[in-house]
């Protein structure tokens, strides 16, 4: 901080930077789009699965769980469960919550129809088919 | 005070004070949730509790973000806030709005709360932090924008100081990357790097600049150093701040289906975020060392100097801690990441609010600080908020840690459930931390009404 180096100098420094590494972000993230085809599972988006994300949405499942690592730490990671339960478990789970097993952790039960549980069994296929570069480490999240 | 209109941000520091009282409440539910897990259901499921506790938690720094520009703006430019009438108006917009998005999440079942707001017309919705339902989203826009012109043509009409620039430069990052919110496509990838957009490039990106901006100016106000030294380091901390934070979004790109390449991006500029941080340190105490005079608000200089060292602890070495590929790899959504986001949020934004707070509130009450008595026992509150905050981090990383080998490292992992009933200790030791930081709070509010001893005069 000695006295050559000035406020004006800094200034132009912070404006000049910022906008140097924002352009940088801009074109790693248009590289990012072009790349992902080939990594983020698309075939597997059907309709099926997309109604299953809104209704994991609206759910706000991730409000318990992490979903490729991200959510909350209350309930397991649920990216790979289709791979870790599968699809009749997973659907005959959701359907028997809540456990009611005193001091456990409890789940709600969401009223799913059959048709509402195929859904979201389709959304984590698609999403269990994600590569995510070999995470978890194994198949308990 | 100097201008009438910085009255304005007397009751946005209120409602800031009275909703981080229930943020915490509900982060105390959530703690016993962790060992006793029905505690509360169905009343209040987990989700729902974590929704209150961080949304009130943005709600309030966002109220307190406001209620500091509305007090410093006018203060640098020199000349009255442009429409106080319209900060007024702003101010009951936005607390009930946020209070009805509360009230609908605790009484509504979600799914509901989402047809009737309009989730079916734009989905943006069920994602953590931006649970908000469409109309609050759009809220929280029109609230923004509005107290943006506000300030804008404040700054416009006055004087320009670099304390005013870049608080309005990141309080309008805060509003653009706020935008991405209602960006939810279907492609989960998709989704979630676009998700960060808002999450990371506020955190570790334009709320830095705001949180510089704020610790700048009470340390001219405080110190009375010479502005342009000041300004200076603002200057140096901001440009680290965005050459590291914008490319180290990828630090949250490493495992969610975006290419390899950004283990290397992201590990390498987001090991170098901490820079920023330990330069705010640096600053505070420098500056503070450097005094030109003997503030009577000795609360206040504790408020800065402690923000500039818990920031750097929480967002700089909570974050390091994680943040290499490698290491996150096992790390990723644990308890480790609990540990982090307390420490960080908690020694970063509460911390810099609560500087402001302390610094701008007695002024607003016309004097220039606290009777003595009151300014002690905020100085107990804040060691035991701190400390309390200190410890909740501690054990979540021991719980962490506990939580990555047993599950993830292992030879012979056990599952998630199992693995949570090994950390049950860990869990005990931090509700009870919580408890201490509950009852620091207590007295940050009780502060708030001591009187006796002898309050410094207005404008010592
Ligand atoms: C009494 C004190 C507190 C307790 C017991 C508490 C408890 C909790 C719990 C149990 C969670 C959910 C973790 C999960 O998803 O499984 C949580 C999340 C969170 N809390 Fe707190 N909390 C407290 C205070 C605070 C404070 C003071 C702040 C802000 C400075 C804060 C910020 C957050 C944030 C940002 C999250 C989301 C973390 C993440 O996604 O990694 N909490 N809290
Ligand atoms: C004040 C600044 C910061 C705040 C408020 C903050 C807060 C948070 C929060 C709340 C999360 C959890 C997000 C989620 O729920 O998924 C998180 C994640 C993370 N943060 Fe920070 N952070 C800050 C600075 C930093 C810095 C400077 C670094 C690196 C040096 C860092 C590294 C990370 C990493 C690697 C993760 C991902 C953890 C995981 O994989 O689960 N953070 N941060
Ligand atoms: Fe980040």
């Amino acid at each position: 901080m000695s006295g050559v180096f000035t406020k004006a100098m800094a200034r132009n420094i912070f404006y000049g930077g910022s906008v140097f590494f924002f352009l940088l972000f801009l074109a790693l993230t248009f590289d990012t789009e072009r790349e992902l085809p080939n990594r983020d599972n698309r075939a597997e988006l059907t309709e099926s699965a997309k109604a299953g994300k809104h209704i994991w949405e609206t759910r706000n499942c991730i409000g318990c769980h992490t979903l490729l690592g991200e959510g909350a730490y209350f309930a397991p990671e649920l990216g790979n469960v289709y791979e870790r339960r599968g699809p009749e478990f997973i659907k005959a789970w959701i359907q028997a919550q809540p456990t009611g097993a005193p001091g456990r952790r409890q789940m709600p039960q969401f009223h799913l129809t059959d048709e509402e549980l195929d859904e979201l069994v389709a959304f984590f296929k698609y999403t269990n088919g994600i590569n995510t570069a070999n995470w978890p480490p194994n198949i308990e999240g | 005070m100097q201008y009438k209109s910085q009255a304005v941000a007397m009751p946005y520091f209120i409602a800031a004070i009275g909703l981080f009282v229930g943020q915490i409440i509900f982060g105390l539910i959530m703690g016993l949730q962790y060992i006793i897990g029905d505690f509360l259901f169905p009343a209040i499921p987990f989700n729902i509790a974590r929704m209150v506790h961080t949304n009130l938690l943005i709600v309030w720094l966002l109220f307190g973000f406001m209620g500091a520009a509305y007090y410093m703006v006018p203060e640098e430019a020199e000349t009255e806030l442009a429409s106080p009438k319209l900060a007024l108006g702003l101010f009951w917009i936005f607390l009930v709005a946020g209070a009805l998005t509360i009230v609908g999440y605790l009484l509504v079942p979600y799914e509901t709360l989402a047809e009737m707001t309009g989730n079916n017309i734009l989905a943006t919705m069920g994602r953590e932090f931006l649970e908000q339902p469409l109309i609050t989203k759009v809220g929280i826009v029109v609230v923004v924008l509005g107290f943006l012109f506000n300030i804008s043509l404040t700054v416009l009409k006055g004087r320009k100081t670099a304390v005013s620039m870049v608080l309005l430069l990141g309080l309008w990052g805060l509003a653009i990357f706020f935008l991405f919110s209602f960006y939810n496509p279907d492609n989960l990838v998709r989704d979630k790097f676009y998700w960060w957009w808002v999450v990371h490039l506020w955190v570790e990106g334009v709320w830095e600049l705001i949180m510089a901006a704020l610790l700048a100016f009470v340390l001219i106000k405080v110190t009375g150093v010479d502005r342009e030294v000041i300004e200076k380091w603002l200057y140096v901390i901001i440009t680290l701040a965005l050459v590291t934070g914008i490319i180290g979004t990828g630090h949250h790109y490493f495992w969610i289906g975006a290419p390899e390449y950004w283990q290397w991006w992201g590990s390498i500029f987001s090991a170098l975020e901490p820079l920023p941080f330990f330069a705010m340190t640096v600053f505070a105490f420098n500056m503070v060392n450097r005094r030109r005079r003997e503030h009577p608000n000795k609360a206040a200089v504790l408020w800065a100097l402690g923000t500039g060292v818990m920031a750097f602890l929480g967002a700089g070495v909570w974050g390091f801690l994680h943040t290499l590929a490698p290491v996150n790899y096992f790390t990723h959504g644990s308890q480790i990441t609990a540990a982090h986001g307390h420490m960080a949020f908690y020694g970063a934004y509460v911390m810099v609010v609560l500087t402001i707070i302390s610094y701008a509130m007695p002024i607003l009450r016309g004097r220039a600080a606290n009777p003595e008595r009151a300014q002690v026992l905020e100085m107990w509150a804040f060691w035991l908020m701190t400390v309390g905050m200190v410890f909740i981090t501690l054990f979540l990383t021991a719980a962490g840690i506990l939580q990555v080998w047993l599950q993830r490292v292992s030879d012979t992992p056990m599952s998630y459930m199992a693995t949570q009933d090994q950390l049950m200790l860990f869990y005990w030791m931090r509700e009870w931390a919580g408890v201490m930081f509950f009852v620091g709070l207590l007295c940050y509010l009780v502060s708030f009404f001591v009187k006796g001893g002898t309050a410094t005069p207005a404008r010592a």
